[in-house]
């Protein structure tokens, strides 16, 4: 399945949680917040959240600014 | 000491973290400028780079962080930036951006005044970035903001206090704080700053993009504390006319 991850197209393998996902891409689960399809999931969700088909996340993170 | 919204900071110059060449570079310049409280900004995490990590680098006991909405470009974007700095556990204070001309920068006055009102209802403790209008800071801080960050000058440009005689007016009539924010591009621009009564000034490229970060950053606390200081003992009066700084007394000599 596909899901659109920081607006790339991104092939994920199926029963992949939130946190699972994260973890793959070795980001630390305290300093990144996921938006999917534009809500803005709680930490302990990323354990229990399924990705699908389609799904629309966002990872966003603090970085250097004025 | 400084108060905005119940909370004391010893300096008075915040410090962006923006445009610094390395991490390394902004914690150095960080510290020497003796800032307690620094801006960041939200962005989608590099997948390509998943260590760059700000939070890894900046101590939150050391630094209180005030995020930024920047990149909104209206009410409706800056509130969900400010809903994703909260539950990125930036806490509730918010610097509010809201820039829809990438070319000048400056802030949307209708929108940011919007804003405003939704995030104070939505309990964000909110500081906006606004243009040196005075009537503007007094309906932001009807509409309940912690403080103004009126601009110097436009973001990045170095170019100082261009806005001096409406930021003397925002603080003759300020019932909150008011920070000056975004142009100030050398130290005798942050001390003209502090000298006719800001009550903060935000600083980011010109100490990031100096030759000297760190020294930079020293000479940034330096001129704001004695920018502050001035203001506290009180300026001399200017005046048309010469005045003798010498006495007039005592030269009849010179006649004989």
């Amino acid at each position: 399945m596909n899901v659109i991850i920081n607006g790339e197209k991104t092939e994920i393998a199926p029963e992949t949680t939130v946190e699972d996902h994260l973890k793959h891409l070795d980001l630390n689960l305290d300093t990144v917040v996921v938006e999917a399809d534009g809500l803005i999931l709680k930490q302990e969700e990323y354990a229990t959240l399924m990705l699908k088909d389609g799904m629309v996340l966002e990872l966003i993170r603090f970085i250097g600014g004025g | 000491m400084l108060e905005i919204a119940g909370r004391t900071f010893r300096s008075r110059l915040f410090t962006g973290t923006g445009k610094f060449s390395s991490s390394q570079v902004m914690r150095d310049a960080l510290d020497a400028s003796g800032s307690e409280m620094v801006t960041v900004a939200l962005r989608r995490v590099d997948l390509n780079d998943p260590g760059d990590d700000i939070m890894q680098v900046l101590d939150r006991q050391k630094f209180f962080f005030l995020p930024n909405t920047s990149g909104a470009r209206n009410a409706d974007e800056a509130m969900r930036l400010a809903r994703l700095a909260r539950a990125s556990g930036g806490g509730n204070w918010l610097k509010l951006e809201v820039t829809p001309d990438p070319r000048t920068l400056l802030p949307d006055p209708i929108e940011t005044l919007k804003a405003t009102e939704e995030l104070v209802k939505d309990n964000f403790i909110v500081l906006p970035y606004m243009n040196a209008d005075p009537i503007l800071a007094l309906r932001l801080q009807d509409a309940g903001a912690s403080a103004v960050m009126p601009l110097g000058a436009p973001i990045g440009t170095n170019r100082g206090l261009l806005t001096i005689h409406q930021v003397e007016i925002i603080i003759s009539q300020a019932r909150v704080p008011v920070v000056v924010d975004a142009g100030l591009g050398a130290p005798s621009h942050a001390a003209l700053a502090m000298e006719i009564g800001a009550d903060a000034v935000l600083v980011n490229t010109a100490i990031a993009v100096a030759g000297d970060p760190i020294g930079m950053a020293q000479a940034f606390a330096k001129a704001t504390e004695a920018g502050r200081q001035a203001y506290e003992a009180g300026l001399g009066q200017q005046g048309d006319a010469a005045s003798a700084s010498s006495p007039e007394q005592g030269l009849g000599f010179l006649d004989s």
